[in-house]
C-alpha cells in the first residue's frame, strides 16, 4: 500500500433514474445529495466544497449551490466529459490534503432523455470544430467507431469480442433492480442489432437516460465519525490528450487512461492484479477494451481475448461493471459519478445478488469526450 | 449527395481564413513550421511542436491513406439524410491527419491503408469541403 489515505468516500446515492420528465436537474441533484449526505450523517451545512459538471447553466456551481442553500469555500466545475467526477475526487483529495476544506459534495444531474437534447445537430462550425463538424460525423459514437476500426485493424479485434462486453454487462444489469435494460441478450443479438456507426451496433452503445448522482468525500478525520465505514481513496490520476478524434495521437491506444492509471496505481501502491472489482466507463463496448489495456489489466491488443468467454460476467474471474454499466443500467450523458457509486457500494458489501464476495479494492475509471480525457480512482476498505 | 450546408454555419477566423480560401480555389492548404519544418494541421497561430510562431502556408499534394474509417448509419441535423456515408481520418503525405468523407467508393473497397486523393466538393453556396476518393 502507498501512503495512508487522507480522504474517503463517506456517502453515495443516485437520484431517480431512467426517464424523469417531471424532475429538473436541480431536483435530481438535490435528491441524490440529500441521500448521500444522510448516509454519512452529514447535512448540507457541513458541505464546504462543491464539485459539479454540466452544461445546463453558464455556471452550474453558482446555481446549484444557491438552490441547495450552501455557500462553499471551495468550488470546482471541471468538465472533461464523463470522467469529470473521477477528476473531482482527485481534486477533492488534493484540497483536503492542502487543508482547504473537510467535506466535498460532488453532484451530477441530467434530464437529457426527457429533454431530447442529445444530437440536435447543426451547431455552428467555429474555432477548432470547424475542421470536423462539417463532415457530419455523429458524435460521440462515430469517433469511438473510428477507434474501434483502428483497434480491429491493428490487433484483429472482432465484433464478437466487443459484443462479449455488452452481453456480460447485461447479465450484471439483470441483478440490479435500478437498471433500465434487464432482459438477457446474446452475442447474436448484439451483432444483429442495427448499425449506428460501423463497426458499432446499437447494442454496442450506452443508453440515453435521465438521472443524477452524488458522492460525498470527507477528510480522514471526518470520515472516521461518519455513519458508514469509510471507503478510502487510495490513489487518483487524470489526464487529457486531445479534443477532436482526428487529433488523438493513436486511435488504438487510450493514452489518457494510460497516464491516469499509472498515476493512480503508483499513488495507491497497488498493481492491477490486486484489484477485486472494476468499474470502467462503458460509453461504448470499445471504450472498455481500450481502457482494460490502458490500465494494464491486459496487454496491448489483448483486450478482445481478455473479455471473451464472458470473463467479465457474474461468476467470472474479472467482475466488471457490476451495476450493469452505461450499456444497461443508466447513462445520463456523463456517467462517471455512477462508477464511483457502484465501486463504493461494492466495497461496503451492499450489492445484494450482484455483490462481489470479499471485495477489498476497486477501480472506478472514467473516460470523457472522444477518448479525450481519463480519470482513475482506486478505492479500498479497512 | 451530401446535404447543402449554409455557409452562414461556418465561422471562419484569422487562423482558418487562408484554409477556407484555399479550398474555394481547389487547394488543400496546410501550414509548415519555418523553425522545425514539421507540418501543422489544423491551422493555428503557432507551431504546437516547437512553439515557433513562424509558420508558412503550403499546398498539400492531396494524396494520403485511410488511417481509420466508419460508415455512419445514423446522423443528425443537416446530415441525417446523408446516411449511410463514410467518414475517415486520412493521413496525408505531409504527415498530418484530418477528418473527411470518402465519396464515390463501394463499401467493400474501403479499408484502412487504402490510398486516397483529395477532391473539392461544393457542399453549399460559397462552401467547399475537402473530401477524398479512393485512388484506382
Amino acid at each position: 500500500m502507498g501512503t495512508p489515505a487522507r480522504a474517503a468516500i463517506v456517502g453515495v446515492a443516485e437520484s431517480d433514474l431512467g426517464r424523469t420528465p417531471d424532475k429538473t436537474v436541480l431536483q435530481l441533484q438535490l435528491q441524490a445529495a440529500r441521500v448521500a449526505l444522510d448516509e454519512a450523517g452529514l447535512a448540507f451545512g457541513d458541505v464546504d466544497a462543491l464539485f459539479c459538471a454540466g452544461n445546463w447553466s453558464w455556471s452550474p456551481n453558482l446555481m446549484l449551490a444557491e438552490y441547495l442553500g450552501i455557500r462553499p469555500k471551495y468550488t470546482d466545475t471541471t468538465n472533461i466529459g464523463g470522467s469529470s467526477f473521477e477528476a473531482h475526487v482527485g481534486h477533492a483529495v488534493a484540497g483536503i490534503e492542502a487543508g482547504l476544506f473537510d467535506v466535498a459534495l460532488i453532484a451530477y444531474g441530467s434530464t437529457q432523455r426527457s429533454d431530447r437534447s442529445r444530437n440536435r445537430g447543426n451547431f455552428t462550425f467555429r474555432l477548432t470544430d470547424q475542421y470536423e463538424l462539417p463532415f457530419g460525423l455523429p458524435t460521440p459514437v462515430g469517433a469511438y467507431a473510428l477507434a474501434a476500426t483502428r483497434h480491429m485493424y491493428e490487433y484483429g479485434t472482432t465484433s464478437e469480442q466487443l459484443a462479449e462486453v455488452a452481453v456480460a454487462t447485461r447479465k450484471w444489469a439483470s441483478m440490479n433492480e435500478k437498471a433500465m435494460m434487464r432482459d438477457p441478450i446474446t452475442i447474436e443479438d448484439v451483432l444483429n442489432s442495427r448499425w449506428i456507426a460501423e463497426p458499432l451496433h446499437l447494442l454496442d452503445c450506452c443508453l440515453v437516460t435521465d438521472g443524477g448522482g452524488a458522492v460525498v468525500v470527507a477528510s480522514a478525520e471526518r470520515a472516521r465519525e461518519t455513519r458508514k465505514a469509510p471507503v478510502w481513496i487510495l490513489g487518483h490520476g487524470e489526464a487529457h490528450t486531445h479534443n477532436s478524434i482526428a487529433n488523438m495521437p493513436d486511435l488504438a491506444t487510450h493514452q489518457a487512461a494510460v497516464a491516469s492509471g499509472q498515476a493512480a496505481f503508483a499513488m495507491a501502491g497497488l498493481t492491477p492484479a490486486e484489484i477485486d472489482v472494476v468499474e470502467i466507463y462503458d460509453s461504448f463496448t470499445i471504450t472498455v477494451l481500450l481502457t482494460l489495456e490502458a490500465l494494464g489489466f491486459c496487454g496491448r491488443g489483448e483486450s478482445g481475448a481478455f473479455v471473451s468467454g464472458q470473463r467479465t460476467a457474474p461468476g467470472g474471474p474479472f467482475p466488471m461493471n457490476t451495476n450493469g454499466g452505461g450499456l444497461s443500467y443508466c447513462h445520463p450523458g456523463m456517467y462517471g459519478i455512477f462508477l464511483l457509486i457502484e465501486a463504493t457500494r461494492q466495497l461496503r458489501g451492499e450489492c445484494g445478488p450482484r455483490q462481489v464476495k470479499g471485495a477489498r479494492t476497486a477501480v472506478a475509471h472514467g473516460t470523457g469526450g472522444v477518448l479525450s480525457s481519463a480519470a482513475t480512482v482506486i478505492l479500498g476498505k479497512d | 449527395m451530401p446535404a447543402q450546408i449554409p455557409a452562414s454555419m461556418l465561422q471562419q477566423d484569422s487562423d482558418s481564413r487562408p484554409y477556407w480560401e484555399g479550398l474555394a480555389r481547389g487547394e488543400l492548404r496546410l501550414q509548415r513550421c519555418d523553425a522545425c519544418a514539421r507540418t501543422v494541421f489544423y491551422p493555428r497561430a503557432f507551431c504546437p511542436h516547437c512553439s515557433s510562431d513562424r509558420l508558412s502556408w503550403i499546398v498539400a499534394t492531396g494524396r494520403g491513406t485511410i488511417y481509420s474509417y466508419t460508415v455512419a448509419h445514423q446522423a443528425y441535423g443537416l446530415f441525417a439524410g446523408d446516411v449511410p456515408f463514410i467518414v475517415a481520418i486520412v493521413e496525408l503525405e505531409e504527415g498530418v491527419r484530418m477528418m473527411s468523407r470518402i465519396i464515390d467508393a463501394p463499401r467493400e473497397r474501403i479499408r484502412v491503408g487504402a490510398p486516397v486523393q483529395v477532391t473539392f466538393e461544393a457542399v453549399g453556396e460559397d462552401f467547399t469541403l475537402p473530401y477524398f476518393r479512393l485512388v484506382e
